[in-house]
């Protein structure tokens, strides 16, 4: 079954569906191709991506996914917009993710991904950055970070700095990388990614902080480079 | 009055603190150590501008090969409808 549960809480004002959302719907009612390359387009790869955090191997998360679309294909007409499209979408994924997942006996659950990346403490900026223990202003930086915003927008908007943040996603642990992603890229609210991943708020928060971080640390070093 | 913030203390904060999720007190805190401390100010403000500029990537495209069987998938989808 997949429909949305009958048991729904009021959904926060931004996650209801958009009219972008309910045209989409409509069309995909009406068999429109381009519609459903559109949204293959928008959410395809991060579906992949998602998908991928639940079973052992690529190609079984491609098969996921196809059984996602089969699945918003077959209950499109039960859609009722109480949540935003992509919601509805992702819920559909997670859950066919997670049984198949089950059943493929993925090496480590998803919570446990997710619990390994909680439970490894990092420091959110690097502790030689601030005053040692034991000295007069203990735990004040040591020198400024430089502000970005000074810099020029053609810096900052460069294809090298999008490859920097780019690269320093790529390399952020999975599940990470799934709610930066998810958050900052596609535009799910907290409570998107929350459900959507069945995390607590607290936990999406500082799964969130940590990518936000290290991408920081890597455009820090990247727009540091030939500046004295 | 609770105690001052660190710098060091307060960078882990920053993420709760641009959610809008900070308490009363811890977000009062937060706040006046801003209202004195540049670099902190800095930071806070490189945290804006990672959002920013990551929120202007494209997540990548969906490997063409894949996007063809969905779209088949698709059209066997549609003929069999009603």
């Amino acid at each position: 079954m997949l429909a949305m549960p009958e048991t729904e809480a009021p959904m926060p004002e931004e996650s209801v569906a958009s009219r972008d959302d309910v045209a989409l719907v409509a069309a995909l009612r009406a068999g429109d191709e381009a519609a459903f390359t559109e949204l293959v387009g928008r959410y395809g790869a991060l579906m992949l991506r998602v998908a991928r955090l639940y079973v052992p191997t690529r190609a079984i998360a491609e098969e996921v996914v196809q059984e996602t679309w089969l699945g918003v294909l077959r209950g499109i007409g039960r859609f009722e917009g109480r949540s935003s499209l992509k919601t509805w979408v992702f819920r559909i994924l997670t859950n066919t993710a997670q049984t198949r997942g089950a059943r493929e006996g993925r090496t480590l659950p998803f919570s446990a991904l997710a619990q390994r990346e909680l439970d490894n403490d990092e420091a959110s900026v690097d502790p030689d950055r601030f005053i040692p223990q034991g000295e007069r202003w203990a735990g004040y930086w040591a020198s400024s970070p430089r502000r970005f915003d000074d810099l020029p927008e053609s810096r900052l908007a460069s294809a090298e700095t999008f490859a920097a943040v780019k690269h320093a996603i790529d390399e952020l642990p999975e599940v990470q990388r799934a709610v930066i992603t998810m958050r900052d890229i596609a535009g799910f609210t907290a409570e998107d990614v929350c459900e959507t991943l069945a995390l607590s708020q607290g936990n999406q928060r500082v799964l969130l902080h940590r990518a936000r971080t290290k991408v920081r640390q890597a455009l820090e070093r990247h727009l540091g480079e030939g500046v004295a | 009055m609770a105690s001052e913030l660190t710098c060091q203390e307060l960078v882990e904060l920053v993420t709760e603190f641009v959610e809008g999720t900070l308490s009363g007190s811890e977000l009062e805190r937060f706040e006046q150590h801003l209202v004195y401390c540049g670099p902190c100010t800095a930071h806070v403000e490189q945290m804006r501008e990672t959002i920013r500029v990551t929120g202007a990537l494209r997540e990548d495209d969906l490997d063409p090969a894949v996007a063809d069987e969905l779209l088949e998938a698709f059209r066997g989808w549609r003929e069999g409808q009603p």
